[in-house]
């Protein structure tokens, strides 16, 4: 179902200077959809028309169905996730009044707002003790997850994240990025989130948007932008980058033959965790020398992997 | 030390008269307060939300402000006449240019993107104003709020030459009688009201800044 449709919008800040020009695509539910592009290419700019932030100037855009221009704007936003990269939680309130701020909103009883906090604190995986505390006291890594936390208080069925691990260190990074993957494993939501990191756009987007100066160049799944650019900018853009990054983040046990434990072959002696990166099984084949390697998964063997069960696994396009 | 004697002695000659003074210092001063502090920040927060008002607005409180205190009375006499009402109407005009410009400025300067992301969220006017603006400016204000109560208190002193109550009337009393222990015994007890109020007030300042910025510190 589509949730988010762009259709042929355009936007100008200046008169007749396009930032956004004759935009029109959609979202379908329960995507995540990774929005990217170089700077100044218009991300934000069309991330904030979704909720309103800012307005266009032709075209519409729809969500649910129903256009911009006749919801009730409030009310949208309050369905609506919003995270930006400077987080801004409001230094005044405790973390737990930060989390239920859209609640508070809503005039949803205390005690049950009081509850909310704490299932979402749970679920972005900090400490209880954090509800007591102000945001000054908070590393930026954990004030990220209190973002996050707030955005989802209302369970919104849209979440807009702009660059939201843009300003925390690489390895605090890495362990969002997981955690937010699992979160809308787990939830189910459409997100639409902005980031100018390439790996970043591939490794947690079901889908993938690369603008350029306020165009789509290509759309698609991230086997279709690496391996089927069309066009020279997204050839470009992506590079070996995009390459790389989708590689480190396909997981063997995703491509791999499986195997009956029976038929597991004697001449492969060489194994690999299921879990590693498809990457990180192509160095020990080189490493070793061979063309197989045994895969291990919770229980012993699972399968059998080889380069060809990447090209079959791309090819298909999952 | 025979004329800081002498000032004592007045005080315990003539305390009752002294009592009544200050009482009525502090009520005349009290009402001048409340009205400066209802009308200017009403004023600063509209002119907080609506910009092309701000800089008319400041520019004729600013341009008031610079009248001196001797002309605007003598203006007021003309107008009002003498008495309480004048001495009034000039506190208030007085104080509303700290209380006006902390509100704007302290609402002005938060953090825009702590407003986008309210907004953002589904805030409305109303509730951006009351739950984000207002707290975030508060310690901001309290610092103009404290800056207007010492100024009134002590042009309060100032505010009998028009015929108002207050400690003034003994300042005065001693201008024109020649009887300078009186006029010093007058101007201690405004310069100690005004000093009290102050240090209850920097306080008070002090605790709304640790609540909302988590320092008591001034930030630059
Ligand atoms: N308020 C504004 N007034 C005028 N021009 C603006 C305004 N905001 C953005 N722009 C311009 O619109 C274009 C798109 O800006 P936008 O912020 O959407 O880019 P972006 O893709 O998010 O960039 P970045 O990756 O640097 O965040 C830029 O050229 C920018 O200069
Ligand atoms: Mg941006």
């Amino acid at each position: 179902m589509e949730i988010i449709r762009f259709r042929n919008v355009s936007k100008a800040y200046i008169l007749e200077d396009w930032v956004i020009h004759q935009l029109d695509f959609s979202i379908e539910k329960g995507e995540f959809v990774t929005l990217i592009g170089p700077s100044g290419c218009g991300k934000t700019t069309m991330l904030k028309m979704i909720n309103g932030l800012i307005p266009f100037d032709r075209g519409d855009i729809l969500i649910n169905g129903q256009s911009i221009r006749e919801w009730d704007m409030i009310r949208l936003r309050r369905q609506i996730g919003y995270v930006i990269q400077q987080i801004a939680l409001f230094p005044h309130m405790t973390i737990e009044k930060n989390i239920s701020y859209v609640l508070d909103l809503l005039k949803v009883e205390r005690e049950t707002q009081r509850k909310r906090s704490e299932e979402l604190i749970d679920l972005v995986g900090l400490e209880r003790s954090y509800l007591k505390r102000y945001p000054r006291e908070l590393s930026g890594g954990q004030k990220q997850r209190v973002g996050v936390a707030r955005a989802l208080a209302a369970d919104p069925e849209i979440v807009l994240m702009d660059e939201p691990f843009g300003a925390v260190d690489d390895i605090t990074r890495k362990i969002l990025q997981k955690e937010m993957k699992q979160l809308h494993k787990m939830l189910e939501k459409t997100i639409v989130f902005v980031t100018h990191d390439i790996e970043e756009a591939i490794h947690l987007g079901t889908k993938m948007v690369l603008m350029d100066q306020g165009e789509i160049v290509q759309a698609g799944t991230k086997e279709e932008m690496v391996f089927s650019p069309n066009n020279e900018f997204t050839k470009r853009f992506l590079e070996s980058k995009g390459f790389n990054a989708y590689l480190g983040q396909l997981t063997i046990k995703e491509v791999c033959t499986l195997v009956k434990q029976k038929k597991v072959s004697d001449e492969i002696i060489e194994t690999i965790d299921g879990d590693a990166s498809v990457l990180e099984g192509i160095r020990r084949l080189i490493e070793k020398g061979v063309k197989h390697l045994n895969v291990i998964g919770n229980n012993g063997i699972i399968g059998r992997f080889s380069l060809e069960d990447i090209k079959e696994k791309i090819k298909k396009g999952e | 030390m025979n004329f800081i004697g002498n000032v004592a002695r007045l005080y315990q000659e003539r305390s009752e008269f002294f009592i009544r003074l200050t009482l009525e210092h502090i009520y005349l001063s009290f009402i001048a307060i409340l009205i400066i502090a209802i009308i200017g920040l009403t004023i600063g927060i509209v002119i907080a939300k609506n910009r092309r008002l701000a800089d008319p607005v400041l520019s004729l409180v600013n341009f008031i402000y610079t009248i001196p205190s001797i002309a605007l009375f003598g203006i007021l006499v003309a107008i009002t006449g003498i008495g309480n009402r004048s001495a009034l109407i000039a506190l208030v005009v007085y104080g509303l240019l700290p209380m006006i410009r902390n509100t704007y400025v302290a609402i002005t300067e938060i953090d825009e993107l702590i407003i986008e992301s309210a907004v953002g969220m589904g805030t409305t006017q109303k509730q951006l104003l009351i739950k984000i603006q207002l707290p975030l400016a508060l310690p901001v204000i309290i610092a103009g709020f404290r800056i207007m109560v010492v100024m009134t208190i002590a042009l309060g002193g100032i505010a009998s030459f028009i015929g108002a109550g207050g400690l003034g009337v003994a300042i005065w009393r001693g201008i024109t009688t020649s009887f300078p222990e009186m006029t010093v015994a007058g101007s201690l007890l405004v310069a100690f009201l005004a000093i009290f109020v102050d240090l209850i007030l920097g306080l008070l300042e002090k605790i709304t800044r640790k609540k909302v910025l988590g320092t008591a510190e001034k930030l630059s």
